[in-house]
């Protein structure tokens, strides 16, 4: 019943796997069991504060108060879209120091 | 000293065996434990390293967590290579093998129904990278320094638009792979996008995605992915695989499709 197909050969995986995808995987899905030891993952500092940056799922993580690539341009729109506003402003700034008198202030 | 269990997944019954030299999290070579018609996947811990306060402290050290992660990872993949495994998270552990028994009997129609679902299926990971704007927007000439300020605003704009277009390009391009791929899979995921301090890769991820699909499927599905490789500059989409069913083996089903 479960004999497998073939296969094709493993893809960025095994002894070379990248950490984050094997922890990804081993700490934020799979199927969470209460074994006879309880330990909480989420009470691990390492783990919230250091991996669960990196590997949280999104909505567990916005659960602990940790949205940060909300405000990361890299990873949203919207936060892109902050980041210019605010390098506009900066440049505008900047150009009224230099050029004073042609830089119109901006319109709030 | 006394041994805990730890249990990397439930399976069904298989003929297969495991190969000789696999060892689990702490050395000890995993075995079969049998219940009904279901299988847990078990080696022996010591209870000194596995009991609840030094796991926790354990948990707080990278390597540890490194070795114990890869561990169990190597066992599942193991396992993935001849049967259709379901795999716990991290750190399962049990005092000894009749509270493993007596786990597999509560959740038996659970497991039942999830190995069901999973059957004959692997999960292909598949992100999407932009590569750092430096590299791909305007690699032939650098910017001259700028003479003023207007020339500063200049540049910054102009670069500002080869980042906006890059961006809208990877966008488009995530969105169209993601809608092709999840055709050709039973279900898909979207996972957070990783962050390059931990996993080490270059450039930024945009997307990050599961797909299950049937093991006489996959060498179709990963054709599909090695063709749309090289289409796009600055872009770069990196294929893992095959896994065990790690992102779809929660018992709901509501994400399912979620993204698309």
């Amino acid at each position: 019943m479960t004999t497998p197909g073939r296969l094709p050969d493993p893809y960025g995986q095994g002894q070379s796997a990248n950490l984050a995808d094997i922890l990804e995987r081993v700490l934020d899905k799979g199927v969470v069991i209460a074994g006879d030891i309880r330990i909480n993952l989420l009470d691990i500092e390492l783990l919230t504060i250091k991996l669960r940056l990196v590997v949280a799922s999104v909505d567990k993580a916005k659960e602990m108060g940790i949205d940060w690539w909300e405000s990361d341009p890299a990873l949203s729109s919207r936060a892109r879209q902050d980041e210019l506003t605010r390098e506009n402003a900066a440049l505008r700034e900047r150009l009224r120091e230099l050029d004073p008198g042609r830089v119109p202030r901006e319109a709030p | 000293m006394t041994a805990l269990r730890y249990v990397y997944a439930v399976c069904r019954p298989f003929d297969t065996p495991l190969q000789a030299q696999l060892t689990g999290v702490s050395g000890d070579p995993p075995r079969l434990l049998a219940h009904g018609d279901l299988v847990a996947v078990v080696s022996r811990v010591p209870e000194a390293d596995f009991n609840e306060e030094a796991l926790h402290d354990h948990l707080e050290d990278l390597d540890w967590l490194t070795g114990t992660a890869r561990a169990h990872q190597q066992v599942v993949d193991a396992l993935t290579a001849v049967t259709t495994p379901l795999p716990l998270r991290l750190a399962t552990v049990f005092r000894d093998d009749s509270g493993v028994r007596l786990m597999l009997e509560e959740r038996a129609e659970a497991f039942g129904c999830t190995l069901d679902r999973l059957d004959g299926r692997v999960e292909w990971g598949m992100k999407v990278y932009v590569e750092g704007p430096e590299q791909a927007a305007e690699p032939a000439r650098p910017e001259p320094k700028p003479a003023s300020g207007r020339d500063y605003l200049r540049q910054r704009r102009r670069q500002s638009r080869a980042d906006d277009d890059l961006w809208s390009r990877a966008e488009e391009f995530a969105t169209d792979l993601h809608r092709t791929l999840s055709d050709r899979a039973d279900d898909a995921r979207l996972h957070a996008p990783q962050n390059p301090r931990l996993s080490g890769a270059a450039g930024r991820n945009v997307l990050n995605a599961a797909y299950l699909v049937r093991r006489d499927a996959s060498e179709e599905f990963v054709e599909r992915v090695d063709r749309t490789k090289d289409d796009a500059p600055g872009i770069r989409v990196e294929l893992t695989g095959p896994w065990a069913a790690y992102s779809f083996a929660g018992e709901e089903e509501k994400n399912a499709g979620e993204g698309s």
